[in-house]
């Protein structure tokens, strides 16, 4: 029997150097299920790199990270499975563009979770339906906007049920009218009870969908809370700094 | 409102108009120019009636056809066969060289020399050290005909070609693309095979298209070994008439061959040019 209130997602005390680099330094935090957290912070702050150690593309140096009670970051897990189970979508899109918006989709539920073709394209076209990209089925990528290779992008990451999806800086990358659709596409993930970790410089966005904000600097975990209580009442002198950057630069 | 055009598109059009015809005009009187030339300088040379002779006698060349065209038919499927082993031989070898795996490290080694080596060595001489030395040998279950082994000489040399070309385009798929098969769960080896290799030949088709050209021509020196090609079948003619019309024949016949395939290659590159300036490069 599992606890009730087993996160889904718990790091403990993750370091993580790149050569005499240190990115993480000592982070510790856990995600709930259904729940939203959001990272915030200046870049080089180790956001990108917290994402990539959850999901294994970068190695962690030390500390633990759990995925629904398993340990994935000890040695000998089982990498490509423990990334079946973690949604992962990149501020470049990253599309196959020699594969249809389908294909892209029915990838991973065709050869890592094993269904068969119908059924993959059956789910794939619903969740297209539902987010209003169905007709863009079998088109190629070059041929979407960012905005909607960024939505298929998504679908691509949500078809395989994902435990937790992480999402990096998804919008960094597109126009503001762009940026909506995919935050609308993002907001409708949290209503339906999608756990979530996203790394983003939107602060609006933040605000609205985080059930909590992690603001890092330096590769520590510097102030976490509620989006209105961390966003206009920081307490630290480092994310009021930030925040005053960002209202500089008219983001907040 | 109907759209009138003003007077400004009318200017510019005349304009482009006079610019293209001159254009026309330009290179229709430097073609006339240069052919003026080079006939002046070759019909006036003071060989030249011995020349058109003994390389563009008529008489010959209808000669030659016949036995030209049987050896011909050697080299086609030499062609073929070679370029479907070459294609499969490449491929493996760039795959191993690309893996990363510990396990395959002696296989990623010997790749790694029997590039270099084959890349290097001049195919006359792999032809002399397969078509000679193996037969030498005496080992009584190899082969010793010539064409199997100026098939496999071809097939020895150029597969270190196009497995360097292929790998070339493995290296040259953006590492994010690995990065987002992985982050989906894909086995590294489902990794290339969906998302990496698709991509990788996609990119070298016009250079891989390229050397099976090279490799159409070069199948014509499977000829020293004395199996009896195009070459070797227009070799024997000129020995009886003194006459070299026949060789001609065959190089005729060669660059026949091979214009399908390069006109192919061009397009294709064209294709591909066009693509990645509509979409920027990916």
């Amino acid at each position: 029997m599992v606890a009730v209130d087993q996160p889904i997602l718990e790091l403990r005390n993750v370091r993580k150097s790149f050569g005499s680099d240190l990115v993480l330094q000592d982070i510790s935090l856990t995600l709930p299920e259904h729940h939203v957290k959001v990272l915030i912070g200046a870049s080089g702050s180790g956001k990108s790199t917290l994402l990539r150690c959850i999901n294994l593309l970068e190695g962690i140096d030390d500390g633990q990270i759990f995925l629904d009670g398993l340990d994935i970051s000890e040695v000998g897990v089982n990498q490509d499975s423990v990334r079946s189970h973690i949604g992962s979508v990149f501020q470049s899109f990253n599309l196959f563009p020699h594969l249809t918006v389908l294909q892209n989709i029915t990838l991973a539920p065709r050869y890592v979770h094993k269904k068969n073709e119908d059924d993959s394209n059956r789910e794939a076209i619903a969740l297209l339906e539902r987010f209003g990209l169905a007709e863009k089925a079998q088109q190629y990528p070059e041929l979407l906007s960012g905005g909607q290779q960024q939505r298929v992008a998504i679908l691509r990451a949500v078809i395989n049920r994902p435990k937790v999806l992480l999402l990096d800086e998804v919008t960094s990358a597109l126009d503001p009218v762009l940026i909506a659709e995919v935050l609308a596409l993002i907001s409708e993930l949290k209503n339906s009870g999608m756990t979530m970790l996203i790394a983003t410089h939107e602060m609006g966005f933040a605000r609205q969908v985080a059930d909590e904000v992690i603001f890092l600097h330096n590769g520590l975990v510097c102030e976490t809370g509620s989006p209105t209580k961390l966003l206009s009442n920081p307490h630290t002198p480092e994310l009021a700094a930030f925040l005053t950057a960002l209202r500089g630069a008219g983001r907040l | 409102m109907s759209y009138q055009p003003s007077q400004l598109r009318a200017q510019r059009e005349e304009a482009r108009r006079l610019a293209s015809r001159r254009s026309t005009t330009i290179a229709v009187t430097s073609t006339l120019l240069v052919g003026f030339f080079l006939v002046i300088i070759v019909a006036g040379a003071p060989g030249f009636d011995r020349v058109r002779e003994s390389f563009f006698s008529p008489h010959y060349a209808w000669k030659a056809i016949p036995s030209v065209i049987t050896g011909l038919w050697l080299n086609i499927r030499v062609m073929f066969i070679a370029e479907f082993f070459v294609l499969i031989f490449g491929l493996i070898i760039a795959l191993s060289r690309t893996s990363k795996s510990p396990i395959l490290y002696p296989v990623r080694l010997l790749a790694t020399i029997y590039t270099d080596f084959f890349r290097g060595l001049p195919l006359l001489l792999v032809l002399f050290l397969v078509g000679l030395g193996i037969p030498g040998l005496q080992i009584s279950w190899i082969p010793t005909s010539a064409v199997i082994l100026g098939t496999v000489s071809l097939i020895l040399t150029y597969s270190a070609y196009v497995a360097e070309v292929i790998r070339a385009g493995i290296e040259a798929v953006n590492p994010a693309q690995r990065m987002a098969a992985r982050a989906l769960g894909l086995t590294q080896s489902q990794t290339q095979r969906f998302v990496i290799l698709p991509q990788a030949l996609r990119k070298v088709a016009p250079p891989l298209l390229n050397d099976l050209v090279s490799l159409q021509k070069d199948s014509g020196l499977i000829s020293v070994l004395g199996a009896i090609d195009a070459i070797r079948a227009a070799g024997i003619e000129t020995a009886q008439s003194f006459n070299f019309t026949p060789y001609l024949v065959a190089g005729a016949f060669f660059v026949a061959l091979t214009i399908p395939l390069t006109r192919f290659t061009d397009w294709l590159t064209k294709r591909q040019d066009r693509a990645r300036q509509q979409q920027g490069a990916w």
